[in-house]
């Protein structure tokens, strides 16, 4: 009996982990299942009947397809931003010294650890101030401020565990800053970088707070499913949209995971 | 003839740190040459000037002829084998050997050959497709040297390569590093801490300390005649004696040296010699080392194994021949 004990956990402890995980998971599958439901002005438990007619009806709405591709567009342009900004200012940081260098990365990370709505009445009034109109790249601006301390944090990392004598040996073989960079850092970082965007893209996605400061009448996925739910019209729509959103994002961010996995065991076994 | 490293009055200071002060250094073309120094004397910083990492504050560097101050590192015909290997970790070993033929543009099929020859040189051959992590630390080392060597450097930087293998190792790598050199003819220089690698390995050697040159010479010339008391002291802990002691044995007031094997000891308790007594005995196998104490002057013996041996504590009588005593220029 004794001897199992490392290998066997209790039925009472397996339990919990089940209860926990169903806590977890349960509320996420009601949502697919009142996707079917008959009954559209309330969600009702047990669902009166099936259907699959929501589908073909969220198809044809042009606002959940303006909402969808505004956030697409809107996080894709933001993670870009934050893997160009993110990546410069994470090699500054962790490879080379300068005055100011402690300020700069908590300046960095600040966004991060603020309120999400104290960024968004700043930004606003900023815009305010500056006579600037709600657009699309307000909304940009908004998630490029917490999407570049992701990409940031994920590089600066991996930088510190990237050997500086390896840049060094780069150059000393040969290749200019930029061959270096194409050669033996990009290389290095890629999954850190991966990663990082992935996480970046999903926290835009989902981003609610900063939205509503940033982007007046536009409506990205989560602000249009908000205003959705107040109105009691075509309601299992929403939770067409929220099945479709866990099943596109779920799977990039499983391949990132799968990515950096690989990518882990790859940089932890070199120096 | 042209020397390969030449440093003229060369400086390199870290704000007040003058890691690198005034140093004048020739290196010959195809020599072995050793920068033996304790850590912070600046031996890494002049390796780390030639390579061109760091560029001086004051003074002109040339290697072969061409001014080196301000030509970036990738546009030197001079490699180094880094201390702590710095191979690529997402490249596998004969790619890291190929890496530098690949960024000047040489092509696929070339380049592999002529790495899997720089593996076949450290007698590495057929260990490219295995990833730096899967390889031994001697077998890092290996490939580094490849790395460096695929390029037909002139001038090859060694930072330290030995520093992190063990005893066995680092004897044998030593060897086939003096033989790879001899076979190439290309200059090595040679950074250390560890006075018997640049004993045995170099042709020449230059002593630092506080970013100064303390004296060049051949290993012979060092060991065998410093010229100042820190020489005398970090190279092969020699006996250092003051220009009080010296005078009665030569007749001049200069600093001295006395190598600890120059030294005879007796149970004899009068006749001519230094009155010492014995205060500590150190077994090394081949010898035994004494520590001696003559009025206050401590001073080292070393003899062979199998001497019978005073007790600790005894008065003993010791000797010395007058010629092994080296008179250092370093002024009393």
């Amino acid at each position: 009996m004794r001897s199992d004990r490392g290998q066997r956990a209790p039925l009472g402890l397996k339990v919990a982990a089940a209860c926990g995980l169903l806590f977890l998971h349960l509320p996420i599958l009601l949502i697919f299942v009142y996707a079917f439901t008959t009954e559209e002005k309330s969600f009702v438990w047990p669902p009166p009947g099936l259907t699959t007619q929501w589908f073909a009806v969220t198809w044809n709405r042009p606002d959940v397809w303006e909402a969808l591709s505004l956030s697409v567009r809107v996080a894709a342009i933001s993670t870009a931003i934050a893997l160009v900004l993110g990546t410069l200012c994470a090699a500054a940081v962790s490879q080379t010294r300068f005055f100011g260098r402690e300020a700069i990365s908590l300046l960095v990370i600040l966004p991060i650890a603020l309120p999400g709505i104290i960024t968004g009445i700043a930004l606003r009034s900023a815009f305010a101030l500056a006579d600037i109109p709600f657009s699309f790249w307000t909304i940009v601006l908004g998630h490029a401020t917490f999407c570049v301390v992701v990409v940031y944090n994920n590089a600066v990392a991996r930088f510190r565990r990237t050997s500086g004598s390896m840049i060094e040996a780069s150059m000393d073989l040969g290749a200019d800053g930029f061959q270096t960079f194409r050669h033996v850092v990009l290389p290095n970082i890629a999954t850190a970088l991966l990663a990082g965007g992935m996480l970046a893209f999903a926290l835009s996605f989902d981003e609610v707070i900063v939205t509503t400061f940033t982007a007046g009448q536009q409506q990205t996925v989560p602000i249009w499913m908000l205003e959705e739910l107040i109105r009691p019209r075509q309601r299992p729509v929403t939770n067409v949209v929220a099945m479709v959103v866990v099943l596109v994002t779920l799977l990039p961010i499983l391949f990132a995971y799968y990515l950096t996995r690989d990518g882990d065991q790859i940089a932890g076994s070199g120096k | 003839m042209t020397s390969a490293v030449s440093f003229k009055k060369v400086s390199r200071h870290f704000g007040s740190v003058r890691a690198v002060d005034a140093v004048d250094l020739e290196i010959a073309a195809g020599e072995f040459f050793a920068m033996l120094g304790p850590s912070g004397s600046g031996k890494t910083t002049c390796l780390r000037l030639i390579a061109g990492f760091e560029q001086p504050t004051a003074g002109s560097i040339s290697i072969f002829g061409e001014r080196a101050e301000g030509v970036p590192p990738y546009r030197r015909n001079v490699n180094t084998v880094f201390q702590d290997y710095a191979l690529f970790p997402h490249l596998n070993v004969l790619d890291n050997v190929a890496y530098g033929l690949m960024v000047k543009g040489v092509g696929k099929a070339e380049r592999l050959k002529a790495a899997e020859e720089a593996l076949s040189l450290v007698r590495l051959p057929g260990y490219g497709t295995r990833r730096p992590g899967q390889l031994s630390g001697g077998q890092r080392q290996r490939v580094a040297l490849a790395r460096a060597l695929v390029n037909q450097p002139k001038v090859l930087l060694l930072d330290e390569p030995l520093g992190a293998l063990d005893l066995k190792l680092r004897e044998n790598m030593q060897e086939e590093l003096k033989s790879l050199q001899k076979v190439l003819g290309i200059t090595f220089v040679f950074v250390t801490h560890d006075q018997g690698e640049a004993l045995s390995m170099a042709d020449r050697v230059a002593v630092f300390n506080d970013g100064r040159i303390m004296q060049v010479g051949t290993p012979e010339d060092i060991y065998q005649r410093p010229n100042t008391r820190f020489v005398a002291d970090f190279v092969g802990s020699s006996n250092v004696l003051p220009p009080d002691f010296v005078q009665r044995y030569s007749g001049q007031h200069r600093w001295g040296s006395l190598r600890p094997e120059s030294i005879r000891v007796s149970n004899a308790t009068s006749g001519d010699g230094v009155a010492a007594r014995l205060v500590g005995t150190n077994y090394l196998g081949a010898t035994t080392r004494l520590a001696l104490d003559a009025d206050g002057l401590r001073l080292h013996a070393v003899v062979p194994a199998g001497t019978s041996l005073p007790a600790e504590g005894e008065a003993v009588m010791l000797t010395f021949n007058r010629d092994s005593l080296h008179l250092m220029d370093e002024p009393a």
